[in-house]
């Protein structure tokens, strides 16, 4: 009897731990590939977006996938695509055939995330970008959905939004300068990268400011991306007595034209958009010489939804940094959870369909997808952000009063204060 | 416009100028092409961002410490990478082209792809004629000068500058004359660092420190040697100016191109060439055969 007894417990034991067993083999981690230039701030973004994002998934349990949990593992792949695109066509490669990630997200340089998508989407992997803006990504849904359907964008709005937006940042700018300052004309320098994303911009800018806006174009200039010095460009724009700086930089240009200017007290606002200024190392890297530079972002401590402030305090905390658009990541990964949550499934069909309807609201704002597949921009949807550094801090300056939209904690817009002497009248 | 030129183009050209003597130096004395010559530049300006911003030491303390702590890894890297293969001068090329790929690779994985700052030893501007200049500019126009003259003395009016000029005119005689042809290719070398050393330092808080800053000036200080004359020193001084000139007349007079200025001074480079292939202080081909 007693040995009959064993048998029976050894035989519970043993079907429980079978049984624990194959949950445990059924319940493999759901991989996410996040692709991005790793070793730049853009890819430490990434990186940074989706691990906070996994890490706060798995500790509730991970993403509910039918009747399981699983939890997120992240893939990261260097795509190195500042330097080499065939770099990023290896790393996608890789992420996809060796690693045999669920999911990809990510992605920097339009050029790289062109060729990194036609790899996702041969392997029907859903790609959710986050960091290319241009429109070409999404309007190649429109054109091949059974091919293209699998890519959605989430950060940046595309490049015709950062348009609009960068507009209206220099709208009000040209407004204050006229308002505050007595200037009847607003002359305008347009200072641009020479880059094919800021052809568009720069082509726009020139005919829009003196149609539109009844601004004067004081001139145009185009230093290289790269450029070290801009101490020429800074004097001949001064020579051209232009009151406002229109800028368009992605690239290290922003940082030596933010330093010089600032330096030589240039009497011009800079306005548009400088990526290096979303980051919180600008400050130091120009040793504050890029106080007052206003840039379109993505991120800052204001209250865009609910969530924003805790996940930029925590993300300052936790890296030492102000996430930049890049860490999109983190919302993505928070959305494909929702998809794949109401899919009951990882596959790439039945997600690409729940994100189709989705309509979620991350740090960045209310996320809705068009029919590209593009994230919505607009004022009750993902607005996109000015931000403007004043003395050490970056704040939001934009949306302010704006389609009567304003995060709480934004403040108002300064002008230097040598503009305002050099040009008060 | 022309005031602006000229001052623009004056100090453009005086950092151009103190990095192509240290390379013109070493190339005419030594024959050694080193193209990680501004990798140690590089280096330079990384140390001295470590001594100010990450250790908070006085900035002209860490200035001078990073400029001997260049040289001394500018001659280890003569020792161990250029002096074994010198007669090869494929090989050494190469090997220099590795050297400052591993300095780049060795600082995109300490200090990441971030863009870096250093602070100014003097701030603010002053205004020349309608032009403002930053003053660390000024200083720095005025550093170069003072570092150019020195060479120009060490080199004419010391016995060991003497020694480097005689090895410069014809290594293979000064050595049948009994002088220390590698020990005088030592001390070029020790040199030739310094002088792109001090560019790091005086250059650091007018550029963005990062891993690829090597490489633009490393294209334009080519092209210097090249338009002055291979290994010729004056003809480095007068091109490094041309081409800090020819820059700053790009952005003034085709502000739409300002991002050609460096095409447009290669372009000047390519002209003076076709016109006269040894460079403009060269000694021609026909001549040294």
């Amino acid at each position: 009897m007693k040995s009959c007894k064993i048998i029976v417990v050894l035989m519970v034991g043993l079907a429980l731990s079978w049984g624990l067993f194959l949950s445990t083999a059924a319940a493999k981690p759901i991989k996410i590939g996040i692709l991005g230039p790793m070793s730049f701030t853009q890819g430490e973004g990434h990186w940074n977006g989706a691990t906070m994002a996994a890490e706060e998934v798995n500790a509730a349990g991970g993403i509910l996938v039918g009747k399981e949990k699983r939890k997120i593992e992240l893939v990261k792949v260097d795509t190195n695509e500042f330097l080499s695109i065939p770099d990023a066509t290896n790393a996608a490669e890789m992420a996809v055939r060796r690693h045999k990630v669920d999911f990809l997200m990510g992605g920097f340089r339009t050029e790289a995330v062109l060729v990194m998508q036609d790899i996702a989407m041969e392997a029907k992997k859903v790609f959710i970008g986050c960091g290319a803006a241009h429109p070409q990504l999404c309007t190649r849904v429109l054109d091949d959905y059974d091919t293209y359907k699998y890519w959605f964008r989430l950060t940046p709005i595309n490049s015709s939004y950062l348009g609009k937006v960068d507009f209206i940042l220099l709208g009000t700018v040209g407004h204050i300068i006229k308002t505050q300052l007595g200037v009847e004309k607003v002359k305008v320098a347009i200072v641009a990268e020479k880059a094919a994303w800021a052809d568009p911009i720069v082509a726009a800018a020139q005919k829009v400011i003196p149609e539109k806006m009844g601004m004067e174009v004081a001139g145009v200039w185009r230093p290289s991306p790269v450029a070290t010095d801009c101490s020429a460009e800074l004097s001949a724009i001064q020579r051209a007595g232009a009151h406002i700086v229109f800028t368009t930089f992605s690239s290290s240009v922003g940082l030596t034209f933010a330093k010089q200017m600032g330096e030589l007290k240039v009497p011009a606002a800079p306005v548009g958009i400088n990526v290096e200024s979303q980051k919180t190392g600008f400050w130091e890297a120009t040793n504050g010489a890029g106080n007052y530079v206003l840039t379109i972002n993505t991120y800052a401590p204001v209250a865009i939804s609910d969530t924003t402030i805790p996940f930029v305090t925590e993300y300052r905390k936790r890296f030492g940094e102000t996430p930049n658009y890049t860490a999109g990541t983190h919302d993505a990964i928070k959305l494909l959870q929702v998809a794949i949550e109401k899919a009951g499934s990882i596959d790439s069909d039945k997600v690409v369909a729940e994100l189709e309807k989705i309509d979620y609201t991350g740090a960045a704002g209310r996320v809705v997808f068009d029919k590209s597949h593009d994230v919505t921009w607009g004022p009750q949807y993902v607005t996109s952000i000015g931000t403007q550094w004043q003395d050490g801090e970056i704040q939001c300056v934009w949306p302010y009063n704006w389609e009567g939209v304003t995060y709480e904690g934004s403040k108002p817009y300064q002008l230097p204060p040598w503009v305002v002497e050099y040009w008060k009248k | 416009m022309l005031v602006d030129i000229l001052i623009d183009g004056l100090i453009k050209g005086s950092v151009y100028a103190l990095l192509a003597i240290g390379f013109s130096l070493v190339l005419g004395v030594a024959r050694i092409i080193n193209i990680a010559h501004t990798a140690l530049y590089m280096t330079s300006a990384y140390l001295i961002y470590v001594g100010t911003k990450i250790m908070g030491l006085p900035a002209i303390l860490c200035m001078v410490t990073a400029i001997f702590l260049t040289i001394l890894l500018g001659l280890l890297i003569y020792n161990f990478f250029i002096r074994p293969i010198q007669e090869h001068e494929a090989a050494m090329l190469i090997s220099t082209i590795a050297v400052g790929m591993m300095l780049q690779e060795v600082f995109l994985m300490i200090f990441g792809g971030h863009y870096l700052g250093v602070e100014p030893l003097i701030g603010g501007y002053a205004t020349i004629m309608g032009v403002r200049v930053t003053n660390q500019h000024l200083l720095a126009l005025g550093l170069a000068i003072i570092v150019l003259v020195s060479v120009r003395f060490f080199l004419m009016k010391t016995r060991t500058g003497l020694a480097i000029r005689s090895t410069a005119n014809d290594r293979e005689v000064a050595n049948l004359m009994g002088m220390n042809v590698t020990g005088v290719a030592f001390v070029t070398m020790a040199v030739s660092v310094g002088l792109a050393s001090i560019a790091g330092a005086i250059v650091v808080p007018l550029v963005t420190v990062e891993p690829t800053m090597w490489m633009h000036p490393l294209i334009m200080m080519l092209a210097i040697v090249v338009l002055g004359g291979l290994g010729s020193i004056e003809g480095s001084f007068v091109g490094a100016y041309i081409l800090g000139f020819a820059e700053s007349l790009v952005v003034f007079l085709l502000p739409n191109g300002s991002f050609l200025k460096d095409a447009v001074a290669l372009t000047i480079m390519i002209l003076v060439l076709l016109v006269r292939p040894e460079g403009l202080f060269g000694v021609s081909f026909e001549e040294e055969r």
